[in-house]
């Protein structure tokens, strides 16, 4: 019945164990860290990357190759996203951006292969990947604007009697932004997978449970299998424009607080 | 699926109590809420749950698997933004910024050249109009010099047959004026001869007041 588990796909193991911090020496006790099955896949994912990007610009080509060309669209899509958010300025969070973009659309990628770990159906990957987006808004928003970053809070133009209702709702969407930018990336990849999963496992169950009958009722989920796999590419690529451009929006608040 | 996760609940209910209490806590809550129950330790049991496919906890929510995934998430995510903001991006900036120097001083140079190619069309179409002037001005100025010279040579000419004319002219009316002076001569001496063989010899003077006398 695991082969058709649709949770399984999730479960994170060890591949093996590094270390261990605190605790009393006996096993079990302390947090362990460990090169695991999403460490894999994450070291996969830059490797990807890294590898893609540096050795289809190696030539330097004026005129470029197919892959330094893709290379080259690659980088002018990001830029372009960044610059037609947060302007100029913004420019100096690209290499973030673009790295949170390349990062998640290469792990999301990753995840439509079978048997493949998925990096971002885990939570607290989508959420420290938003945390830090977050954090930076705030730190860069301090340093750069000082106290008047907080005017983020007060939009220009607001009568003074709606003011008290206005900023706590500022406040309120400012604080949930790193939730829901993890969330969403978090639920439409869990969610997706999952469906995948399911019909994929309907089939395989329908033909082990109803023999011959059961290959004929298989077709039916097998060709909505099909389906999702399109739209989960599709999902997979378009949160990754989502996590990207949101990210740019929100550097774009800590660059230009007063709206 | 379903009734095997109920079995393995029953079996072990202190572990799921455990984890259940640390769902929304941390890492460390799942060790404390295990290690009260001394049957168990965190790591063996979780792992020997992933690995026969199932976790007690739904495994995105499961805190244990946190540490590691942070861990590594830290270190590729940054390595990936070193990779990126030291190495590829500022070689893919450069191939782009190379490319749009070499069009913009193509293009540069390509201006200038027309502008080159415009100035010297005009130098030439000027230099052709003042050769054309002064083709002109030059044809002019031999067309009217041929016309006096002709009309010199041609007046000289005229002055000349002219003089030629009034000198034959004049030889003519000498000539005309001696005959007729010759003419007197002959009628005398005609006369004389005549007037002889009708009647003898006369005086020549006599013929000639006679011929004179007719004549006057």
């Amino acid at each position: 019945m695991a082969g058709t588990d649709p949770i399984h796909q999730f479960v994170i193991y060890d591949i093996f164990e590094l270390f261990t911090v605190g605790g009393d020496g006996t096993e079990g006790t302390g947090t362990t860290f460990a090169f695991t099955n999403s460490a894999l896949f994450m070291v996969l994912t830059v490797a990807t990357i890294a590898v893609f990007l540096l050795l289809s610009t190696s030539g330097k080509k004026l005129i470029p190759t197919r892959a330094q060309l893709t290379a080259e669209l690659l980088y002018e899509f990001v830029a372009g996203m960044v610059r037609s958010s947060a302007g100029t300025a913004g420019m100096k969070f690209f290499p973030l951006v673009f790295s949170l973009f390349t990062f998640i659309f290469v792990a999301n990628m990753f995840g439509m292969v079978p048997y493949f770990f998925t990096v971002t159906s885990h939570i607290i990957v989508t959420f420290a990947l938003s945390m830090l987006v977050f954090l930076t808004v705030i730190i860069y928003g301090f340093v750069k604007n000082g106290p008047k970053f907080l005017k983020l809070f007060v939009p220009a133009g607001v009568p003074g009697y709606i003011l008290p209702i206005v900023t706590p709702i500022e406040v309120i969407s400012f604080l949930s932004r790193p939730i829901s930018l993890s969330v969403r990336l978090f639920g439409n990849i869990l969610a997706g997978h999952i469906t995948l999963k399911v019909f994929t496992g309907f089939a395989v169950m329908m033909i082990g449970g109803l023999g011959a009958l059961g290959w004929l009722g298989a077709t039916l989920p097998v060709l909505m299998a099909i389906a999702l796999t399109g739209l989960e590419f599709l999902v997979g690529a378009v949160q990754a424009y989502v996590f990207a451009v949101l990210t740019s929006m929100y550097l774009n608040d800590a660059i230009h607080p007063s709206h | 699926m379903v009734t095997q996760a109920y079995a393995q609940e029953a079996e072990l209910p202190a572990d799921d109590h455990g984890t259940e209490a640390a769902g929304a806590a941390d890492a460390m809550h799942v060790e404390e809420g295990v290690h009260a129950d001394p049957t168990h330790d965190t790591h063996a049991t979780t792992e020997a749950h992933g690995d026969a496919g199932h976790s007690d906890v739904f495994p995105p929510f499961d805190p244990a698997t946190f540490p590691s995934q942070l861990l590594w998430l830290a270190i590729t995510f940054g390595a990936l933004y070193l990779l990126m903001s030291k190495l590829a991006l500022p070689r893919i900036g450069g191939i782009l910024e190379n490319r749009k120097t070499l069009i913009d001083t193509d293009l540069a140079a390509a201006d200038a050249d027309r502008q080159k190619t415009d100035a010297a069309i005009a130098a030439y179409e000027k230099a052709l109009a003042e050769a054309k002037a002064n083709a002109q001005g030059i044809a002019n100025k031999n067309r009217e010099a041929i016309q006096a010279d002709i009309a010199a040579k041609r007046s000289a000419a005229e002055a000349d047959l002219s003089a030629k004319v009034s000198a034959a002219e004049a030889r003519i009316a000498q000539t005309k004026a001696e005959a007729l002076t010759h003419v007197d001569e002959i009628a005398a001496e005609t006369a004389q001869a005549v007037v002889s063989q009708l009647v003898g010899d006369v005086a020549p003077d006599s013929v000639r007041a006679a011929v004179a006398k007719v004549k006057g």
